[in-house]
């Protein structure tokens, strides 16, 4: 149920975001999803990518810092009310969205919203319960 | 074990006979052999009969880095050119070098003096000393040199730089004893970590560091990372290099002054005055044996504090504290005195903190701006902002907190504080004042 997602941290100077890229093409990595959070001094890359332990060996190598979170990917039709729904069941059962971003599926039509709960295997549980779809690892990874 | 067991252990008194012996001797030598010393305690009105005991040492005047260079290259010497035998100087970064020199004999002083520091230490016949120090006009690659020598141990003369190399050969050589400067120490330990070297795999035991402040918590990063014991060491080239006082095995309680050869006072660094024991000021030296550049109450711009109590090792030397900082490395931030062992201390004291770290000063408009760039390493990062914002709210308030300056902080990637080989250059002062 759960995905890996890398994080990297990145000074706020030109060519970083440039630099993390070309590594990861030059080691034939491809991502599948990614988000920036920036503040005014630096930023946190996050990405969930094709193979995660490369990724994050390459990128080790050519001196970055990178950490290893777990997130999850959550299936949502893509039309009016697909967040809301899943928003609500959280919140009502307090829980807290750390962060997360989201991405439109070229084909099928809907949407992939990526999570990071403050308790993620409660998360889990009550969004499945909900009967909210929640992707496997290895589906996101191949996307 | 202690080296020289006759003169490190004289009782107090004994010991300021023989200073006082050797200082009457020093000033009437100096007064007759340097003009130029001559001149100044003329000028002071001070003859060499009136220096009686070393309580008279006060009489005299400071010699200054200023001195030194205005009687460049060799205006100080104090014996015939012909019986220098060596040559050494500072890097002279903030004008002309300063330049010093040893007869036969001061060779010999000075070989004794780090055989006592390695003595002190834990080194002895047998060891191999792996000497990271720089060899050349620095004084730190060559005294620490011969002292190993004159102990008995087997030196590896390989200087600076290559850390690739320096842990090839550790291994190889099975190097014993470890001597660099503290902030080379660390960078050891972190290529070795690149390389997946575990130090514990080394027979590395002991490191000897010195040449540049550095803090307690420096000293458990390093024990930590090489799985050694970490010494601090001290000298200076003008005084005759290291080997002027150094810590024994009881290590928390300050460096040991080889004072059979050196008297060691402090003042107040702004009005000259001499202070007591236990309060903190400008260290002063003066030789009492050198022959070809003896100095008379050399000022040497380093902070500490001397303590009279007895060591449990039976030395009998006072100690000096660790360094603090120099009177020339003081940052003046919005009028607070502040050194840079102070923001190292409040770094390495948080769980995760890399040592690397820089402080960079500016001046916007006529307020001073101190920013505090720290590495981000594996164990403070987080994914979420909220928490290195924490962290960095966290790292200010501890700084305002010693020091009573804000200061900014600023997380950067690793590695991008340069790597020093030598003495680090932790602060850039950007004001033009």
């Amino acid at each position: 149920m759960k995905v890996e997602q890398i994080s990297v941290f990145l000074e706020n100077k030109s060519g970083r975001l440039a630099d993390v890229a070309g590594i990861l093409a030059k080691a034939g990595i491809n991502i599948r999803a990614l988000s920036l959070a920036d503040t005014t001094d630096f930023g946190i890359l996050r990405l969930i990518v094709n193979n995660t332990e490369t990724a994050k060996k390459i990128l080790k190598e050519n001196g970055f810092t990178v950490g290893k979170t777990e997130v999850i990917a959550v299936e949502v039709s893509d039309k009016p009310g697909g967040l809301a729904q899943i928003l609500d069941a959280i919140q009502k059962n307090k829980i807290n969205v750390e962060y997360m971003y989201a991405f439109v599926q070229k084909n099928g039509g809907n949407a992939i919203i990526i999570f990071r709960f403050d308790e993620l295997e409660k998360a889990i549980e009550i969004l499945t319960k909900a009967g909210i779809n929640i992707l496997k690892g290895e589906e996101v990874y191949a996307l | 074990m202690i080296w020289n067991q006759e003169f490190e252990t004289l009782p107090r008194e004994a010991l300021e006979a023989l200073q006082t012996k050797r200082l009457h001797a020093l000033i009437e030598r100096v007064y007759d052999a340097v003009p130029y010393y001559h001149k100044k305690m003329d000028d002071a009105g001070v003859k060499p009969y009136h220096i009686k005991t070393i309580g008279d040492l006060k009489k005299l005047p400071f010699t200054t880095k200023e001195d030194l260079r205005l009687n460049y290259p060799f205006g100080l010497f104090a014996v015939p050119f012909e019986q220098v035998v060596r040559i050494h100087a500072s890097s002279g970064t903030t004008g002309k070098p300063t330049v010093v020199g040893y007869t036969k004999k001061d060779i010999d002083t000075w070989a004794e003096l780090m055989a006592r520091t390695l003595s002190a230490g834990g080194a002895h016949k047998g060891d191999v000393v792996h000497n990271a120090y720089g060899y050349g006009l620095f004084t730190g690659g060559l005294g620490a040199h011969y002292g190993a020598e004159k102990l008995g141990a087997a030196v590896i003369p390989i200087s600076g730089g290559n850390t690739k190399r320096q842990i090839m050969i550790m291994q190889d050589f099975g190097s014993t004893v470890l001597m660099c400067t503290p902030s080379y120490a660390l960078n050891i330990a972190e290529v070795m970590e690149e390389m997946n070297i575990e130090p514990s795999s080394l027979k590395l035991r002991v490191g000897l560091f010195g040449a540049e402040p550095w803090s307690e918590t420096m000293r458990h990063e390093i024990e930590k990372k090489l799985k050694i014991k970490a010494i601090d060491i001290y000298g200076l080239s003008e005084v005759i290099g290291p080997g002027v006082a150094s810590e024994c095995l009881e290590k928390q309680h300050g460096l040991h002054v080889n004072e059979d050869h050196f008297i060691p006072e402090i003042i107040n660094p702004e009005t000259g005055e001499p202070l007591k024991p236990g309060e903190t000021g400008e260290l002063v030296f003066t030789t009492l044996t050198k022959e070809a550049f003896p100095v008379i109450r050399y000022r040497t711009k380093d902070i500490s504090r001397l303590s009279p109590e007895q060591c449990t090792c039976g030395r009998t030397f006072y100690r000096m504290q660790r360094i603090t900082g120099r009177t020339d490395d003081m940052l003046i931030i919005r009028g607070v005195n502040v050194f840079p062992s102070q923001i190292e201390h409040v770094l390495m004291s948080i769980e995760g903190v890399e040592p690397h770290y820089q402080i960079i000063v500016e001046r916007e408009g006529s307020l001073d701006v101190m920013e505090v760039q720290v590495e981000v390493s594996e164990e403070i990062f987080s994914d979420e902002i909220k928490v290195l914002e924490k962290l960095t709210k966290r790292i200010e308030r501890e700084i305002k907190d010693l020091l009573g300056v804000s200061c900014k902080v600023k997380l950067v990637e690793p590695k991008t504080i340069q790597r020093s080989e030598g003495k680090a250059k932790r602060v850039i002062d950007n004001r033009k004042l």
